[in-house]
């Protein structure tokens, strides 16, 4: 398999007036693609400014970045944004779709800021994927019609509608309940069984045994990184396709 | 970046706070409708004031004591009295070809009364010709007779509402009416002339012009003389005419020193648009100050829905937006309020203008309706440069949101 990304003494400080606080001191490792990563902590650990910078919407203060083999420290906002947008699908503990816009078009959104995009094709594409994760009936719908299981599942299709290879999520399943929760697992299992590379920030081992490997981080530094000898299957994988 | 996405989702977000939008649109709508709505008005009243003068007909000459610059009014037309215009002046301008009638004018202010009846009005000196210099008639009686020209016969002919006002359904003919302390015989009533803006002939009376001048006034000048060409064509022959016999008359050498002014109707209308033109300017400049008012309301809506949506933006940024992206969509939500608040004051203003068209021609006046492409051009230009620099300001805020603190935004 080869290496999707490459972190190398990943260093990130943030300045709050005269005093310097250092999020992470140091971080490497390599994520192959294909990958299911859980990313744990505590909060103020780190892993979430971790998350920021592998998906681009921040810069390290030191070290190195290769994503895709390319360094990705040299490039300017506007690439970023361009990697954000085909490389990078996020998924938010808070959902976050856009209020008064119907399931699909907060499912197109992404699509907005892709350069080569067909539409129709989105499109259709979206509905497939909708279906996939059982809202074919809710296309019209407003998000605050949904509950919180339904809302993440758009998310989840949301973030999967450019064909990004990663999938990154942040507390995927810190507002739902654990049947909810469940079941959003299932579907990131099942997009990681196609070949998608997920990376998921999480604070419940529950959920984190899931994945495949997991990495805990602690004060800013890489703590442990264990392959998960015996993945939990989500609802003992009776996931249907 | 699909600009089509972009401009469902500023309609989106638009419908989402309709009250707040249609608010916002307001200033806009506002400040184009009174755009539109007074320069039409302005055209309108113009239209009013050329075509008052126009029924006094084209193919007049005017001939006002004091000399003039070029295009300017001449000093009589500023209050100053100058005593340079004389009977004689009017009769001799009245030999030359091709003018078919010649009058002088001699008015003043004066109280007209009819037993207890009493009206302040303006009297008119004139000749006989007066009737086919400004295409008037008697309804009954007669006009000054030719012979009444060079005396100072205490006859009056009155305007119909003066009679109206002194005899109500009575005859006149024949009475006697003062004017001032003199004593006046009537022997006719003009014809109705219908409304004026100006100075309604309904509301004068005619006396002889010698009447007026050493009866009424006690001075020798003349205030004014109007000439009637056969031919519109023929004014510039006239008037030329004209001034070379009244400066030989005058005695006049340094054309620099020529102390009366001569013009035709369409010199006469030029200036008064070039001045009613400036007039319409200035107040379409003031009428444009609310369209930056209804700007900055547009900027403060804007600025508020940047804040209101950071998370959004914050969430837009995750997504794969760039700056530009940002800065386009709230440019276009901007953009779109200007447009439709502009679209809609276009037509709002319009209607008024329509509106305003009708009440003035239902009350007799000969009002055009104008709605220049001229205005509605120009309001459409400074609204969209209006919904750009207002929109700017706050597009450019929410551009350059930080994306991670924009998401973490409660």
């Amino acid at each position: 398999m080869s290496t999707l990304i490459n972190l190398k003494n990943i260093t990130k400080d943030y300045q709050t007036g005269e005093v310097t606080t250092s999020v992470l001191k140091g971080v490497s490792f390599e994520i192959d693609d294909g990958e299911f990563v859980a990313i744990m902590g505590a909060s103020g650990s780190g892993k979430s400014t971790l998350m920021h910078l592998i998906g681009f919407l921040d810069k390290p203060t030191s070290g190195e970045y290769h994503f895709e083999g390319q360094d990705t420290l040299k490039l300017d906002d506007d690439k970023l944004a361009e990697f954000r947008s085909e490389k990078v699908g996020f998924i938010f503990q808070s959902y976050n779709l856009l209020q008064r816009t119907s399931v699909l078009d907060n499912v197109l959104l992404p699509t907005t800021y892709l350069c080569k995009c067909n539409l129709k094709e989105a499109e259709g594409n979206a509905v497939k994927l909708l279906k996939r994760v059982g809202l074919g009936h809710r296309l019209d719908h407003k998000p605050n019609q949904l509950s919180g299981g339904e809302q993440q599942r758009v998310a989840i299709v949301r973030a999967l509608v450019n064909n990004p290879r990663l999938i990154l999520a942040d507390e995927p399943t810190g507002n739902l309940d654990s049947h909810s929760g469940e079941e959003i697992m299932e579907i990131l299992q099942s997009l990681n069984k196609e070949g998608r590379t997920i990376i998921m920030v999480t604070h419940e081992e529950y959920t984190a045994e899931c994945a495949k490997r997991v990495l805990h981080i602690k004060d800013g530094m890489i703590l442990r990184d264990n392959i998960v000898g015996n993945q939990r299957m989500a609802r003992d994988g009776e996931f249907k396709k | 970046m699909n600009i089509f996405q972009t401009i469902k989702s500023s309609f989106t977000n638009l419908a989402a706070n309709k009250a707040r939008s249609f608010l916002t649109m307001l200033g806009m709508i506002i400040g184009v409708g009174s755009v539109i709505s007074i320069m039409s008005i302005g055209a309108g009243a113009q239209s009013l004031i050329f075509n008052e003068i126009a029924s006094f007909g084209t193919n007049l000459v005017g001939i006002m004591p004091g000399g003039s610059e070029e295009d300017a009014p001449p000093a009589s037309m500023m209050g100053m009295v100058i005593t340079t215009l004389t009977y004689d002046d009017a009769k001799a301008v009245g030999e030359i070809p091709y003018i078919t009638a010649v009058t002088p004018y001699s008015t003043g202010n004066a109280n007209i009364s009819f037993g207890d009846k009493i009206k302040n009005t303006t009297f008119l000196g004139v000749t006989s010709q007066y009737v086919n210099v400004e295409d008037n008639e008697v309804s009954s009686g007669r006009f000054i007779f030719p012979e009444e020209d060079e005396s100072t016969a205490r006859i009056v002919v009155l305007g119909s509402e003066v009679k109206e006002d002194l005899f109500g359904e009575d005859d006149p003919l024949n009475k006697r009416i003062k004017i001032d302390k003199t004593s006046f015989i009537v022997v006719g009533v003009m014809k109705k002339k219908g409304a004026s803006l100006m100075a309604s002939r309904d509301k004068e009376v005619f006396i002889p012009v010698k009447t007026a001048q050493k009866v009424m006034l006690g001075i020798d000048h003349i205030g004014l003389i109007r000439a009637k060409i056969d031919d519109e064509k023929n004014a510039p022959l006239v008037i030329s005419e004209i001034r070379k016999l009244l400066q030989q008359r005058h005695n006049i050498k340094d054309p620099k020193k020529i102390d009366f002014t001569v013009q035709s109707m369409d010199q006469a209308l030029d200036m008064i648009g070039t001045v009613t033109d400036a007039l319409n300017l200035f107040l379409g400049a003031i009428a444009a100050i609310s369209l930056i008012v209804g700007g900055i309301g547009i900027m403060n809506i804007m600025l508020v829905s940047v804040t209101e949506r950071t998370r959004e933006i914050g969430l837009r940024k995750a997504l794969g937006a760039n700056k530009g992206n940002i800065l386009t969509q709230f440019l276009t939500e901007a953009m779109i309020i200007t447009f439709i608040g502009g679209l809609i004051g276009i037509i709002g203003g319009s209607i008024f203008a329509v509106l305003i068209a009708k009440i003035a021609n239902y009350a007799g006046y000969e009002w055009d309706l104008i709605i220049s492409l001229f205005s509605i051009v120009l309001s459409f230009i400074i609204a969209t440069i209006i919904g750009l620099v207002f929109g700017i300001y706050p597009a450019n805020k929410a551009a350059k949101l930080n994306a991670i603190e924009a998401l973490r935004h409660e």
